[in-house]
């Protein structure tokens, strides 16, 4: 797996199968980014699992926090993580202690780890790295479009709907990739 | 397999469009309309605290603004764009997110003449101080930052002389100094040349001209390029402090790579005001669809024309990039090999009156105080634009009394100059 660029159709396929996701490391404060993304997840219809050992036993946008995911009760589909890239490899352990295993590891937009990455893909675990899955199902939605965003999608189809909400668009859009933005992910590069 | 990339015609009539989610339908509607309904509160307060993705008010973001937003990204390569009210309206939205009183501008001392003057009285009047370089002089560009810079801007093609700025030696200056380049992309326009590749950390437009192509609709866009660490400089508290206006968010932090654009939307045109109109928006859209091919044959007629007035008696000298004796003709082979734009000067022996003589006999052009149009338009500087300055100041600002302006249109190159040979004759 190339993890300096993913084919959109990769990771559009992992938050079409993805129904349960556990965010380790969200936090209860509401301006932080992983607040965003677990709130914005949520009403996209995942079953979000807050994991966080600071606020367990609280309630995040009432959904029960867990302090590890091997707390967690319920199967879990896709690791989200939130945490710095030097956690990565013992939260990659839990995961895998699980049983059933997830199918996915994502690590949050600026978080990489490619030990916990070969780690996770060599026991046949599918790994995102350095995006956030809110802006992807933002981008592959065509959403994030109405923030002027670049989505790197084309298409002649048209977009569908999610549910019965107003400004709420479903991720099984046909497109295909539209255009680059080569400098920047040049400039992101980790230890520039 | 990997993603097929779309080349730059394809990204010109597609990127950002799609057929409508309800109606089907195919052209970008025209979203005429000042707000957007919310589902409940909660949907409002996701909105307005900056956590889902939506419209709330015309003033920060609106549908069809949005395709256009998207269509200029795409071609210039950038994360995200914003549409704003004008070219000037884009200049001071960016400098408002980067510039606190006291801080300092690096500029290009050749630049389209409105910007001189908003650089100099409007920004002055913000305590944002203006430093210029030449540049036909890198070196002084290294010489004018100071650690109170917090910008370099520069055109691509300067107006109206047609000057072509180093852009990747402005790059590396901006670098080594922490400071994110601007680029003014107006006069080449993406087909011509894409300044994020070469440095560049945001592009402004004057969608006014060649974008929009039409001369009907003002407009002003810029372009994130995503290139620029702010929280590693730590200097621009719009970007990586908690923000006051939004319960203490970080943009940079929580936007990533496009949080300079989403500072421009939330932090700037917010609360300055200049949102562009849909219905502007939409014309400029379909402009751009034909962006190539209507960029070419500007730049095949310009070098036509170019070309014929260098051989005239009449005229002294002829300033196009795309000449190949012309000083900035290498600069032009690297950074606009296609062609160097439809906008330049040339002299005319008679000075002054010539001038005046000229644009009142041509037919065909159009007197008037824009470029970047289907039809071709001309000027005499020295008589409009640059009255008021004393004659050393016009010579400095390329607009002595000999000088005249053109933007060559996409008429045939044969009636424009036919219109040009009676207009020096008569
Ligand atoms: C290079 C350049 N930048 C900016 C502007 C300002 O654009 P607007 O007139 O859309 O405000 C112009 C307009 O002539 C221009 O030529």
């Amino acid at each position: 797996m190339d993890h300096d660029n993913y084919d959109d159709g990769y990771i559009r396929g992992i938050l079409n199968t993805v129904k349960t996701i556990a965010m380790v490391g969200v936090s209860a404060n509401t301006s932080r980014p992983s607040y965003f993304a677990f709130k914005y997840l949520l009403e996209r219809g995942y079953r979000m699992i807050p994991v966080n050992p600071v606020i367990v036993g609280q309630e995040l946008l009432g959904r029960k926090v867990y302090a590890k995911l091997t707390d967690v009760p319920e199967p879990i589909d896709m690791v989200d993580i939130f945490r710095a890239p030097r956690y990565a490899v013992e939260i990659v352990e839990e995961a895998l202690a699980l049983t059933p295993r997830p199918q996915v590891i994502w690590m949050q937009l600026g978080i990489r780890n490619d030990e916990a990455a070969k780690f996770a893909e060599a026991n046949g675990l599918k790994v995102v790295m350095n995006r956030c899955p809110k802006i992807e199902y933002g981008r592959l939605s065509s959403e994030i479009a109405w923030m002027g965003v670049n989505t790197r999608t084309l298409s002649a189809k048209k977009a569908q709907l999610f549910g019965r909400g107003i400004q709420r668009m479903a991720l099984n859009r046909v497109t295909l990739a539209g255009g680059a933005t080569d400098a920047a992910v040049r400039a992101e590069k980790p230890g520039r | 397999m990997t993603d097929r990339i779309p080349g730059f015609a394809t990204l010109a009539i597609h990127a950002g469009a799609q057929p409508d989610p309800t109606t089907g339908a195919r052209a970008t509607p025209i979203y005429q309309t000042t707000s957007f309904v919310f589902e409940d509160v909660d949907h409002a307060a996701s909105l307005f605290g900056l956590q889902t993705f939506g419209n709330i008010y015309t003033r920060i973001g609106n549908p069809t603004n949005a395709v256009l937003e998207e269509r200029v990204a795409a071609l210039e390569g950038g994360t995200a764009g914003l549409a704003v009210a004008s070219g000037h309206a884009a200049q001071i939205v960016v400098m408002h997110c980067l510039m606190r009183p006291g801080d300092e501008l690096v500029a290009a001392k050749k630049l389209y003449g409105g910007s001189i003057n908003q650089f100099n009285h409007a920004f002055k009047n913000f305590g944002w101080n203006v430093v210029w370089a030449e540049p036909d002089d890198i070196g002084t560009f290294e010489r004018a930052v100071s650690p109170k810079t917090k910008a370099i801007f520069i055109e691509s093609i300067a107006n109206p002389g047609g000057v072509i700025t180093d852009i990747e030696a402005v790059g590396r200056i901006a670098k080594s100094a922490g400071v994110p380049l601007i680029v003014d992309n107006t006069l080449a326009t993406p087909y011509l040349c894409k300044p994020i590749d070469y440095g560049a950390d945001v592009v402004v437009h004057s969608l006014t001209k060649f974008l929009g192509g039409h001369g009907n609709s003002i407009g002003g866009l810029i372009v994130d390029g995503g290139t620029f660490n702010w929280s590693r400089e730590k200097r621009y508290p719009m970007l990586c402090e908690p923000r006051p206006e939004y319960h203490g968010i970080v943009l940079h932090e929580t936007f990533g790579n496009f949080a300079f654009a989403i500072a421009c939307r939330v932090l700037a045109l917010r609360d300055l005001g200049p949102a562009l109109s849909p219905f502007n928006a939409f014309l400029i859209l379909t402009g751009i669809e034909t962006l190539p091919l209507r960029m070419q044959r500007h730049c095949d007629n310009a070098l036509a024309v170019a070309q014929w007035l260098v051989d005239r008696r009449e005229v002294a000298w002829v300033s196009y990039p795309g000449l190949a004796g012309d000083r900035y003709h290498n600069l032009a082979k690297k950074y606009v090999p296609q062609g160097a734009g439809s906008v330049f000067t040339f002299g005319l022996k008679g000075g002054y009156d010539a001038g005046v003589k000229l644009v009142s006999n041509v037919k065909l052009f159009s007197h008037l105080a824009n470029i970047g149009d289907t039809r071709s338009l001309i000027i005499h500087p020295a008589s409009t634009t640059h009255r008021q300055l004393t004659d050393a100041q016009k010579i400095q600002a390329g607009a002595g009394p000999d000088v005249v302006r053109l933007s060559i249109g996409l008429e045939d190159k044969e009636d424009i100059i036919a219109d040009l040979e009676q207009g020096l004759a008569a």
